[in-house]
């Protein structure tokens, strides 16, 4: 074996290299803050390493990139570990870059011979920013989808270049399988290669001047690299480990369901609102910022202020060469760290107090851990992609369909169904368990038929069927109680729920009586047909009440002479005015009836 | 500013713990990434082969009384990494009756290279447009110039109800002597 390395050693030197590097003698001494550098380059190196392996198994393309993300996520052994440690890794090098600039700054270590030094070290900032950036995208799920939509817009305001720069970064008119493909070349070979360059660059430069200004110690012997300074080396990159893993895990638990490892939102859906997107964490204070430049002054907060902030940041070296200058430059760190600070501050309480965002991020994860629920379904995830698992999903659908369509009179268990409030008050019934015993029951009280839940709030609250409930079913006895017990279980039975499907088994014989009584027995038939023709009929059709057909025919059009006629009050035939298609029809009236997938 | 020497030998029992520690450390801020990933790296190394299922890919009517083999593709769901697609084609076999109510499968496959082979009514033999194999029609190698390792790749057959043919698709590793499946 020695054999072998003295062979290698000899016609490579890359024995003597390995020992120039570890038994380096250190000037003043193993240092723990001299091992800052090997922190960041051991986070690069962990960037690097998990990258390739999530490069096995991702693919750039609308329709396969947050599928593969997905594959990778939830059915590699670790693969929930592998993209929260790509991903947590990635903040923990921004935070400790952002340090070591400022470092840089408050020591003044940006002065002569130093510039290109400093410079180097603000590039790698940057330069690990932007593979976050484009990072960001790569899983196509909503929250990067419009994530980098909104900051693709802010690029296209740039005066000059900025629509031309646009267009190129998004690979056409619009996001799509280009932008993801050019984001990918870039995240996963330009700017890995640059930051390697980088790298080199600055080690080269740091040796050439020396780690430290007003180095005082005189150099002392013995203290080589190896092992003290990579003992302390390898005990830092190793707390920052621990506590990207505890971040891993504590991601891992709150988004159990969802999310394991790093979040990943439902698929990118350019027709669908996303109104949870929020910038990711160190571009929270541009997003606050922007909110103070309306209209047309936006350019001014997303490109000129902040290109001229960085402008500064990087003449610091000369403005450092002037007799205040120094404290200038620490006063304009100050300034951008107290700016950011208090800018994120304000964000997050803005938004912890915004009810419309928090449903709107309780909205997007519930759809994240519903197309997780679906692509794991038997059926699997289809060619075109899980968008459409989502799109032809009921219990997905179904509220937001509710929420537009509908919440403007209806409730759905006094909510727009998407869990906001309705701003227009209630006007008609409040759908949630429609067709079911407990639902039929409440419109059968007196107190219930005239509540703004049933008919309360519009013109039918004068009708025959309030009158009926207030003076007739009030004043039942026990027997006629019972009639009517039985007469709505077996209306109640025409919707075959699958929430009653047990409930009309065990009441069969209940549910017969209910259809006898309907027959012959209880008034409902004066105005309701149930199973029988009468064209004097003038209340909607109690045959198939609540059933799928039923409800596709009543959203389609409530006036057909099967439902309310010409007695309707205000609401829409929304599939023979063609406000909704029949898929969409056909999802509102699933979700109505609780009818989804589940595993 | 370097100094360079051999390897120094530990000094003390402090020093040889620092060693120790120091290597430790880097050991395993190194399997930290890399054990992340080797699990997806070597994940399809644990994927066994996949249960070969009974696939319905004819009626005894469509097969010719004659013994002389018809191509039939099979169609079935296949799931391609994330995505299940709808049952298309997923390979081929050739049917031939040996009885009434008995019929013979070979996948299409040739066992040498994997190119589909196509029945010769006029020779009756299989024959492999890549590399000239030939097999009779019971899928034997006909004679030393063919380069197949072995017989055309027969598959079970189920004749199901009297008359649905069901067969139990499979592919195999090709270029070897044993019929070895593809996982």
């Amino acid at each position: 074996m020695k054999r072998v390395f003295d062979w290698l050693g000899h016609r490579t030197g890359c024995g003597r290299l390995v020992r120039a590097v570890l038994f380096e003698n250190i000037p003043g001494g193993a240092r723990w803050r001299h091992a800052w550098g090997a922190v960041i380059l051991f986070a690069l190196a962990v960037e690097f390493i998990t990258g390739f392996f999530l490069w096995l198994g991702y693919s750039p393309g609308s329709q396969t990139a947050w599928e593969s993300v997905y594959y990778i996520q939830n059915h590699w052994p670790g693969g929930w570990l592998l993209r929260g440690l790509h991903h947590f890794m990635a903040d923990a090098l921004i935070i400790l870059l952002a340090l070591h600039w400022m470092q840089l700054i408050i020591s003044g270590a940006y002065k002569a011979p130093r510039e290109v030094n400093y410079w180097v070290g603000l590039l790698l900032l940057l330069l690990v920013i932007a593979a976050a950036t484009t990072g960001y995208l790569l899983p196509w799920d909503q929250h990067g989808y419009w994530g980098t939509k909104v900051r693709l817009g802010y690029v296209g305001l740039t005066p000059g270049t900025g629509p031309a720069v646009q267009k190129l970064a998004m690979g056409g008119a619009d996001l799509g399988s280009y932008t993801l493909t050019r984001f990918f070349a870039i995240h996963a070979g330009l700017l890995p290669a640059a930051l390697v360059a980088l790298v080199i660059a600055y080690w080269a430069l740091v040796r050439r001047h020396g780690y430290f200004i007003g180095e005082s110690d005189p150099p002392k012997t013995g203290a080589r690299y190896w092992p003290d300074q990579a003992l302390r080396d390898g005990i830092a990159s190793l707390a920052v480990t621990v506590i990207v893993l505890i971040a891993v895990h504590v991601s891992r638990s709150a988004g159990q369901g969802t999310s394991p490892g790093a979040a990943l939102g439902a698929p990118a859906d350019a027709f669908d609102r996303y109104d949870a997107a929020r910038p990711e964490w160190y571009f929270q204070w541009l997003f606050q910022f922007l909110k103070y430049f309306p209209g047309t002054l936006e350019v001014w907060g997303a490109v000129v202020i902040p290109s001229l902030l960085l402008a500064v940041v990087f003449l610091m070296p000369f403005a450092g060469q002037w007799k205040l200058g120094h404290r200038f430059n620490v006063a304009w760190l100050l300034g951008i760290v107290i700016a950011v600070v208090v800018l994120t501050g304000i964000s997050l309480s803005q938004d912890r107090n915004n009810l419309d965002y928090r449903a709107a991020v309780a909205q997007a994860e519930r759809d994240a851990r519903r197309v997780r629920v679906l692509a794991n379904a038997p059926a699997g995830i289809p060619p075109e992609g899980a968008l459409t698992l989502l799109r032809e999903d009921a219990f997905t659908q179904g509220p937001k369909l509710f929420a537009q369509k509908c919440a403007s009179c209806h409730r759905y268990g006094g909510e727009d169904g998407t869990g906001r409030i309705p701003k227009s008050p209630q006007s008609a019934a409040d759908l949630k368990g429609f067709g079911t015993r407990e639902w039929l029951a409440g419109l059968l009280t007196p107190d219930g038929v005239a509540s703004t839940n049933y008919f309360g709030g519009n013109k039918h609250r004068d009708g025959k069927m309030v009158k009926f409930v207030k003076k007739d079913v009030a004043n039942y006895t026990a027997d006629e109680k019972e009639k009517l017990r039985k007469a709505l279980a077996a209306i109640s039975a025409e919707a075959q729920l699958k929430s009653q499907v047990a409930a009309d088994q065990r009441d069969a014989g209940l549910i017969a009586e209910g259809r006898a009584v309907l027959q012959n027995g209880i008034r409902c038939t004066e105005c309701h047909q149930f199973h029988t023709t009468d064209e004097d009929a003038t209340a909607p059709v109690l045959t198939g009440y609540g059933s799928r057909d039923w409800l596709v025919r009543f959203i389609g059009n409530p006036a057909h002479p099967d439902f309310y006629g010409d007695r309707n009050d205000r609401m829409p035939a929304f599939g023979a005015d063609q406000v909704l298609d029949a898929r969409s029809i056909g999802l509102l009236a699933d979700w109505l009836r609780g009818e989804w997938y589940e595993p | 500013m370097n100094r360079e020497g051999s390897y120094p030998p530990p000094e003390d029992r402090r020093g040889f713990l620092k060693h120790c520690c120091a290597g430790l450390v880097g050991g395993a801020l190194a399997l930290v990434p890399i054990g992340a990933g080797l699990g997806g790296l070597l994940a399809p190394l644990r994927r066994g082969a996949g249960g070969a299922q009974a696939i319905r890919v004819t009626t005894l009517d469509a097969l010719p009384a004659d013994g002389v083999p018809r191509k039939f593709p099979v169609i079935a769901e296949r799931i391609d990494a994330w995505t299940t697609y709808p049952p298309a084609p997923i390979g081929a076999v050739y049917l031939r009756r040996t009885s009434d109510t008995a019929v013979e499968a070979l996948n299409v496959a040739c066992p040498h290279a994997g190119c589909y082979v196509d029945f010769s009514a006029t020779t009756s033999t299989f024959h492999c447009p890549c590399h000239n194999s030939a097999f009779t029609v019971d899928g034997k190698v006909t004679g030393p110039s063919s380069p197949a390792p072995r017989p055309l790749d027969s598959l079970a057959v189920e004749v199901r109800n009297g008359k649905e043919v069901w067969v139990t698709f499979q592919n195999f590793q090709t270029g070897r002597t044993g019929k070895i499946p593809v996982a």
